[in-house]
């Protein structure tokens, strides 16, 4: 079977940040998102990465930082290869790949 | 202690009804809480539109809302509750009129609001904003006038877990902040479920995360009604294959609307026609029917590679497709996807429920302080809705609720503070909640799908019951920031409680109509002309 390599970097605000690899089912076409959700849904269900309209590309909730560069989980393509996943470094860290991207008027 | 809000409406989801109701509450004078699991105007099922609203625009005596109404009384096939529908259609006009004076944007011809001829209707009626960004246009419209309206305080990540009901009469909600784990209680004199529907439950759906039917669960618990729970439409032609990224499944249908296109069996032959329907490259056949086509003639062996049916518009010209997509020729380009030389595979997918909170015209459930918007009312489009209908609905529904809400709480006292639910006791496992979601998305739809059978009805009544014990079993503890085994165990709680009541509700109607089809009872009967009521 084929596979892609997320390096998925983890950890909540106070705790030593640390890097897991998981490997992930690969189908072409697919995006890291779908990566994710798997690793969710089959590996370890208390990593935490926000998106809520899932292949739409409307909801912008699913900002990573993917190789060094920022997109969209739901629009990058999962590729046969090692991935670096990480949180947005400009935003405050909620937990894992979470970061806090509500605007600030809208927080509680 | 708890930390807690106090509002005269609470107004929970954020999509196109939750914020016009916030809006209409606004303008009549209450203090607002607008609040959504996700980002406010961002999640739900308003942005993600991509084509029509159903309003008949009677400017020019072309159309008048009551031919409108009777063709959402012909789709709904004889279960549309009357008043809602004609509400939707007779007030529609004002709200679209409404949003454009705001700046949303329909697309115009000679200064005119342009129409489509959408499935199910007399005429061309359906408005929209190129290229299929009716959904995004109608959330950044709502959005800029919330951020300029200050009675409205807007949070997100709130995920609502109980309304708070004492002496009978809601009085607010618990909720779970969800950057910080922590409870929050709102104390609101009158609340609005805007919360959508529910078809994330099945496996092949266009739904986003929060559309697992959140508001009906609260709703139900709190002691409201739910009605026409079986009727789970089907959107015949979504996308199946190949995959796409950043495309919603939808897509194809405003390219149907202005192309027709051809829908095609795996021989490459058209076949609506057997099944009662026409194609011949115009795009009128309804939603129900088509789904029935496309998934009948797949299990005959008569599919696509992937289950389903080839959608053609290689007769049409580059010029064409271009002038009919725009920048949507370039995603699909970005996808290796070229229309002039290739068909793709479409298939069913669950799309909206017509079914859902039972709600008179003021939009107020049997619960004293509970009202109920958009998506989330059942009744208005029966067993079937016309296309175009889900946004009018959204926006007339928001109104009246943000309305009638305004109007209750200025007629009740503050609220004391709301307790907070005891604490669960709580228990760590390997139940791994994200899984056994995409397992009951499965069961759901293989069981209770577009095609039912009481055998396979009763099946999925067992595993969802056996999956609902074994839940209750393993509540992950409470308090941590973004906690996903949280998260998902709450939707896990919602979707098995809401997948039940639609399986048992499927299983009672013995016959088929609409969007519910019955294999062991294919035949309308008329002794089912009458809605399924579910309380708690």
């Amino acid at each position: 079977m084929k596979k892609a390599v997320l390096l998925v970097r983890r950890g909540a605000p106070g705790e030593p940040r640390r890097e897991e690899r998981h490997e992930v089912p690969f189908e072409a076409g697919q995006s890291v998102l779908d990566g994710l959700r798997w690793l969710r849904a089959h590996r370890d269900p208390t990593l935490a990465f926000r998106y809520s309209c899932t292949n739409a590309n409307t909801c912008k909730e699913c900002m990573v930082r993917l190789d060094g560069k920022t997109v969209y989980a739901c629009t990058a393509r999962l590729q046969e290869r090692e991935m670096r996943v990480e949180p947005l470094p400009n935003k405050a860290l909620v937990r894992d790949l979470v970061t806090e991207i509500a605007p600030p008027d809208e927080r509680l | 202690m708890s930390q807690q809000l106090s509002t005269d409406v609470l107004v929970v989801g954020a999509g196109g009804a939750g914020m016009y109701a916030a809006l209409e509450a606004a303008r009549r004078g209450a203090s607002v809480i607008l609040a959504d699991r996700s980002l406010i105007g961002r999640g739900g099922a308003t942005v993600m539109a991509q084509m029509t609203v159903a309003v008949a625009l009677d400017d020019e005596g072309l159309d008048h809302w009551e031919h409108h109404y009777a063709d959402t009384l012909k789709a709904g096939r004889g279960l549309c509750d009357p008043a809602l529908a004609q509400l939707l259609c007779e007030e529609g006009p004002a709200r679209i009129r409404e949003m454009d004076a705001w700046g949303v944007g329909w697309a115009r011809e000679n200064g005119r609001i342009k129409r489509a001829q959408a499935p199910g209707h007399d005429r061309a009626r359906c408005v929209y904003v190129d290229f299929l960004n009716t959904g995004p246009a109608v959330s950044k419209t709502l959005r800029a006038r919330l951020n300029a309206t200050p009675e409205i305080r807007r949070v997100g990540d709130l995920h609502v877990t109980s309304l708070a009901v004492r002496s009978g009469q809601c009085v607010g909600a618990v909720a779970l902040h969800v950057p910080t784990g922590n409870t929050l209680n709102i104390r609101a004199k009158a609340t609005i479920m805007a919360t959508g529907g529910l078809t994330r439950l099945y496996q092949r759906n266009s739904a986003s995360l929060n559309m697992a039917g959140d508001g009906y669960a609260l709703a139900l618990v709190a002691g409201a009604e739910l009605l026409d729970m079986e009727f789970v439409q089907f959107f015949p032609i979504g996308h199946l294959a190949p995959r796409l990224i950043g495309m919603d499944p939808i897509m194809w249908d405003p390219f149907r609307y202005k192309l027709g296109g051809r829908l095609l069996n795996g021989a490459r032959e058209e076949f609506l026609h057997k099944y009662g329907g026409s194609d011949e490259g115009k795009y009128v056949a309804t939603r129900d029917l088509a789904t029935y086509a496309i998934v009948k003639e797949a299990a005959a062996g008569r599919g696509s590679p992937h289950g389903g049916a080839w959608l053609s518009f290689e007769h049409c010209s580059e010029a064409e497709l271009r002038a009919a997509g725009g920048p949507v020729i370039d995603r699909l380009a970005a996808n290796g996807i070229d229309l002039t030389k290739q068909a793709i595979e479409v298939a069913p997918i669950a799309h909206y429920h017509m079914g859902g909170v039972k709600a008179d015209t003021d939009m107020a459930t049997r619960v004293p302080g509970l009202f109920a918007a958009g998506e989330a009312v059942g009744g208005a489009n029966g067993a079937n809705r016309l296309s175009g209908n889900a946004i009018t609905e959204a926006l007339v529904f928001g109104a009246r609720a943000g309305q009638s809400a305004a109007l209750f709480s200025q007629q009740t006292k503050r609220q004391a503070p709301i307790d907070s639910p005891p604490p669960f006791p709580s228990r760590t496992s390997d139940f791994n909640a994200a899984e056994r979601v995409e397992w009951l998305q499965a069961a759901m739809q293989q069981d209770v799908g577009p095609f039912r059978t009481e055998a396979g009805l009763k099946r999925a009544l067992d595993q969802i019951r056996t999956l609902r014990h074994e839940l209750v079993e393993f509540r992950p503890p409470a308090g941590r920031p973004f906690d996903t085994a949280m998260l998902d165990w709450l939707d896990l709680d919602t979707m098995t409680r809401i997948g039940e009541v639609v399986a048992r509700a499927a299983l009672a109607r013995t016959e088929s109509r609409g969007a519910h089809q019955r294999e062991d009872f294919p035949a309308m009967d008329d002794k089912w002309l009458r809605n399924q009521v579910i309380s708690a």
